[in-house]
Order: structure tokens, then C-alpha cells, then sequence
């Protein structure tokens, strides 16, 4: 491990902006998209002609 | 015979266009509008406008094709016709095709025999002017091609226009770029002759599988 | 559901696959998260600092499997699609409606993330390359591919249109890429070049790796569950829900 301090990884000395805003832009789409996916299963499941539990 | 209803479409179709001049008039002044404003946006720098004016007309081509291509197939459709054509002995393949050279005939020809004198306003040495209508000749008929498909995919579909374009200018891309580069090429100074080749190349792929391509984009919009 | 025997055509129907994709959604979705938080932790605390760009390299670990993701998934609509239109089965229009947006999201993060990596290493935003051209255009036929798919009300027409705009879309995909390189390097403005550092450290590589397949497992669990919604909203009456709504 080459990182010298927590200080040090949080900037990507100087590239955080770059690297974090890269990282960030995945972890939002693929944690917004299967929340999304799940609302519309959830918002399916109300609308079923018979009522049962969830898978 | 196989052609006959390359024929029938044909005809029936330049009868129409002739009957409503208006429809396919709006298109080449679309046309005409498009390359005009231009300068008015970037100034009238001479030397700006002679390189940007191969790009410029073959935009405002593409565009003002698309204006007509929504109604390629919509009133056929509106009205049975094109339920009738898919049901008839006829190919429909071979109907497509004379719908489409019909739709190059009113819409891309204006277009390549206006473009000559719209390169003047650009200030196009002479030899770009040939070389443009050349490009134009040669890639109007496949944005017809292209854009068939696309028309047939929209049929009778919600804001039709609109997504008409989302799918088609993707496509019309490769003819751009070896259109327009013929001529930025050639006024580079560069020999135009790869550009041209692989537009004509283009040409053949397009003219040859777009017809069978449309027509079962049509049989699924039939069903 | 006890059969030893897979018999594959039995699930080319989905009142049979939806049961099936219930089942494997939970072992994909484990395998993304286990794939992609080693990537990352490869990526960001093994992978050693690059000689030329510093730390500002460590995007490629998102970005090339984005990329490589986005260009994967049209080719598997691709696939569906003619599947769909040769064999007329209703489930490979569902697959292929699934995998849409997850690779619209793919072909956005990877154009996102280019952006990123471009303004530290070239010093702009955007550049005319081929290869982020031809990622622009990808990222338009997956928007026309969904938005054809919307407008038409008529499931059995849009899975068939959109089928046959895939396989357009998948013939033009090459020929764009072709053009947009000659284009260019007709116009080759000056120093920027996108080709990959020379010598990629194998461990460099093996994080990439990774975290592709990381992404590649998250597909497949968004894509199952996308698809067992498609099944309910469209088979919302039919006789087998309501039967056993849910096994």
C-alpha cells in the first residue's frame, strides 16, 4: 500500500475532483438504477390480482 | 414481372408530389433557409465560410431530407394503401424501392441542383462546386435509403418526427463524413478519390439492402 | 422444477424463465458486489501510483469496463434481437428491452468518466477523438433504441421494431467507428492521442479486469430483475400469474 495518509487518498494528489467525480458518477448510477428497479417491482407487486408474500 | 411495382410506386408517387408541389418546395426552401442563416450566425468572414461550407450544406441536406421522409410512408398508411400494397402479388420490396427513388427524386435532386449555387454564396472555388454536387449526387440517395427504414420503423407512432430523427442522424453519420470530407479534403488539397469511393460504396450497400430491410419494418408496423 | 435435465427451450418462455430469473438474480447481484469492491480495492490501494499521470490514471478502472460494457450489451441485443426476429420467441424482446438502459447507463458513465480522465491528461473536457466520438453516437442509438420502444404501444410491434433497429444499428456500429476514425485522422488537430499508456502494469490489468466483471454480473442481475418486471407489467392477466402469482 502506497498511500502515506488518509489526507493523501482523499485528493488523488490533486486529481480527487477527477477521480472521485469518475468513482462517484458509477457508485450513484449503479446504486440508483437497481433502487429504481426495485420501486417498480414493489409498485408491480401492489398491483397483482393475487396477493402473496415477496419473492 | 418483379419491377412492376417499382413502376407502380413510382408513378403514383411523382403524381402526388406533383399534385402537392407545396410539400416537397417547404423541404428545398428548409434547404435553402438552413445554409442561408448560417452566416448570419458565425459572420461573414470569407475564409471561415469556404471551409465550413461543405459541412453546412450537407447538414442542411440531411436535414431538410428528414422533412420529407416523415410522410414517405404516413398518409399510404393513414389511409389502407400500404395494407393493400403488403397484401398485393407484388414485392413489396420492389414498392419500397419506387417509393423511395420517388422520395429522392423530389426531395434529394432539388437539393444536389441548388446546392451549386448556395456554394457560391460560400464563395466555393469551382472546382469544389463539382465536387460538392458530385458528394451530394452520390449521397442524397442513401440518406433516402437510410432514412426509409427509419420512417418505416415510426409508422403511426407517437411524436413520429421527432423520433424519427433520434434514429436516422446517427445513421446519416458515415455518409457525412465522407461526403462533406470529400470536399474539405479536396480543398485541403488532398485527393478526394477515397472519400468518393467509399460514398459510392456506401451507396450500393444502402440502395441494395434498404428496400428488404423497410419492407419488413413495414410488415411490423402492418401487423 | 426439480428436473436434473435442462431442457433450454423450456425457458425461451417466460412464465418458465421468470422463476428462473428469481433464482439467479441473488447469486449475480453477490458476485457483482464481491467482483467490484476487490476491483476497487485493487484499483485504489495495490494498483502503484502511474509514472506519467499519477493518481489520475486509477479512472480507468471505471471507465474501461463502462466502455467495454456499453459496446458488450448492444452486441447481446443484437444477438436477442436476431433471435427474436428468427424464431419469433416473445422472451428475447423482453431480454432485449432489459439490457437497454442498463447499457445506456454504460455508454453514459463511460463518456462521464472520459470526460474526467481527459481534462487532467489533455487539458479539455471533450476531444473530437474517434473513439469518444464513436462512444457519443452509441450512446444516441441506445436513446433511439429506448425511445423507439416507448412510443409504440403495441409490445409485440416494439419488441419487433426495436429488434430490427438493434441489428440496424449493429451493422452501423463498425462503419461509424470506421468513418469517425478516417474523419479523424483527415483532421488530426494535433498532439492528443487516446491510445493506453504503453506498459500497463499487470496488476493495473487485473483490476480492470475485475472490475469489468464486476459490472458484467451487475448487468445480468439488472437485466433478470428488468426483465421479470417487463413479464408481469405485459402478463399483468394472463392465466399462469394468476395462478401462482409468485413461486
Amino acid at each position: 500500500m502506497h498511500w502515506t495518509s488518509w489526507q493523501e487518498f482523499l485528493t488523488m494528489r490533486g486529481y480527487g475532483l477527477y477521480v472521485w467525480g469518475s468513482f462517484g458518477a458509477c457508485a450513484a448510477g449503479m446504486i440508483l438504477e437497481p433502487l429504481l428497479l426495485n420501486q417498480r417491482w414493489r409498485s408491480l407487486q401492489s398491483r397483482l390480482p393475487h396477493e402473496k408474500d415477496d419473492v | 414481372m418483379m419491377t412492376s411495382g417499382f413502376i407502380t410506386a413510382l408513378r403514383r408517387d411523382l403524381l402526388l408530389a406533383a399534385r402537392h408541389k407545396s410539400e416537397w418546395l417547404t423541404a428545398l426552401f428548409f434547404f435553402v433557409m438552413v445554409t442561408n442563416l448560417l452566416p448570419l450566425g458565425v459572420g461573414p468572414d470569407a475564409a471561415l465560410l469556404r471551409k465550413i461550407a461543405p459541412g453546412v450544406l450537407w447538414i442542411g441536406a440531411l436535414l431538410s431530407t428528414l422533412l420529407g421522409l416523415q410522410r414517405l410512408f404516413a398518409s399510404d398508411y393513414a389511409d389502407g394503401t400500404l395494407e393493400q400494397m403488403a397484401l398485393s402479388p407484388t414485392s413489396l420490396s420492389w414498392l419500397v424501392a419506387g417509393k423511395m427513388f420517388t422520395h429522392w427524386l423530389v426531395c434529394g435532386l432539388p437539393v444536389v441542383l441548388m446546392a451549386p449555387l448556395l456554394g457560391v454564396q460560400f464563395d466555393l472555388p469551382s472546382r469544389s462546386l463539382g465536387l460538392l454536387t458530385l458528394s451530394l449526387l452520390l449521397g442524397t440517395p442513401i440518406l433516402s435509403a437510410v432514412g426509409s427504414v427509419g420512417a418505416a420503423l415510426t409508422l403511426g407512432v407517437r411524436s413520429s418526427g421527432a423520433l424519427l430523427s433520434l434514429l436516422i442522424l446517427p445513421l446519416y453519420i458515415p455518409a457525412l463524413i465522407f461526403g462533406a470530407g470529400a470536399v474539405e479534403a479536396d480543398l485541403a488539397g488532398i485527393s478526394p478519390q477515397g472519400h468518393l469511393s467509399l460514398l459510392g460504396a456506401l451507396l450500393l450497400v444502402s440502395v441494395f439492402f434498404s428496400p428488404w430491410i423497410t419492407a419488413v419494418a413495414l410488415r411490423i408496423a402492418l401487423e | 422444477m426439480s428436473n436434473s435435465v435442462i431442457n433450454w427451450f423450456k425457458y425461451a418462455s417466460p412464465s418458465s424463465f421468470y422463476p428462473l430469473a428469481g433464482r439467479l438474480i441473488p447469486y449475480f447481484s453477490l458476485a457483482a458486489v464481491l467482483l467490484m469492491a476487490l476491483g476497487l480495492w485493487l484499483g485504489l490501494f495495490v494498483a502503484p501510483t502511474d509514472a506519467q499521470q499519477s493518481e489520475g490514471y486509477r479512472i480507468i478502472f471505471v471507465h474501461v469496463p463502462a466502455s467495454w460494457m456499453s459496446m458488450f450489451i448492444y452486441c447481446v441485443m443484437a444477438f436477442w434481437s436476431a433471435l427474436g426476429l428468427a424464431f419469433n420467441t416473445r422472451l428475447s424482446g423482453m431480454m432485449t428491452a432489459a439490457l437497454a438502459p442498463t447499457g445506456a447507463l454504460f455508454a453514459f458513465l463511460s463518456l462521464w468518466t472520459g470526460a474526467l480522465w481527459g481534462k487532467p491528461m489533455w487539458g479539455a473536457w471533450w476531444v473530437w477523438d474517434a473513439r469518444l466520438t464513436s462512444q457519443l453516437i452509441l450512446f444516441f442509438l441506445y436513446l433511439g433504441f429506448i425511445a423507439l420502444q416507448s412510443a409504440i404501444d403495441d409490445p409485440r410491434r416494439a419488441d419487433r421494431a426495436g429488434a430490427l433497429l438493434a441489428l440496424v444499428g449493429v451493422v452501423n456500429v463498425p462503419i461509424i467507428y470506421f468513418s469517425v476514425q478516417w474523419w479523424n485522422t483527415l483532421h488530426q488537430g494535433a498532439s492528443v492521442s487516446l491510445t493506453k499508456a504503453p506498459s500497463m502494469a499487470h496488476i493495473m490489468l487485473l483490476g480492470m479486469l475485475i472490475m469489468a466483471l464486476g459490472f458484467w454480473a451487475y448487468t445480468i442481475a439488472m437485466a433478470l430483475k428488468r426483465v421479470r418486471c417487463i413479464i408481469l407489467e405485459r402478463e399483468l392477466t394472463s392465466e399462469w400469474i394468476k395462478r401462482n402469482a409468485l413461486d
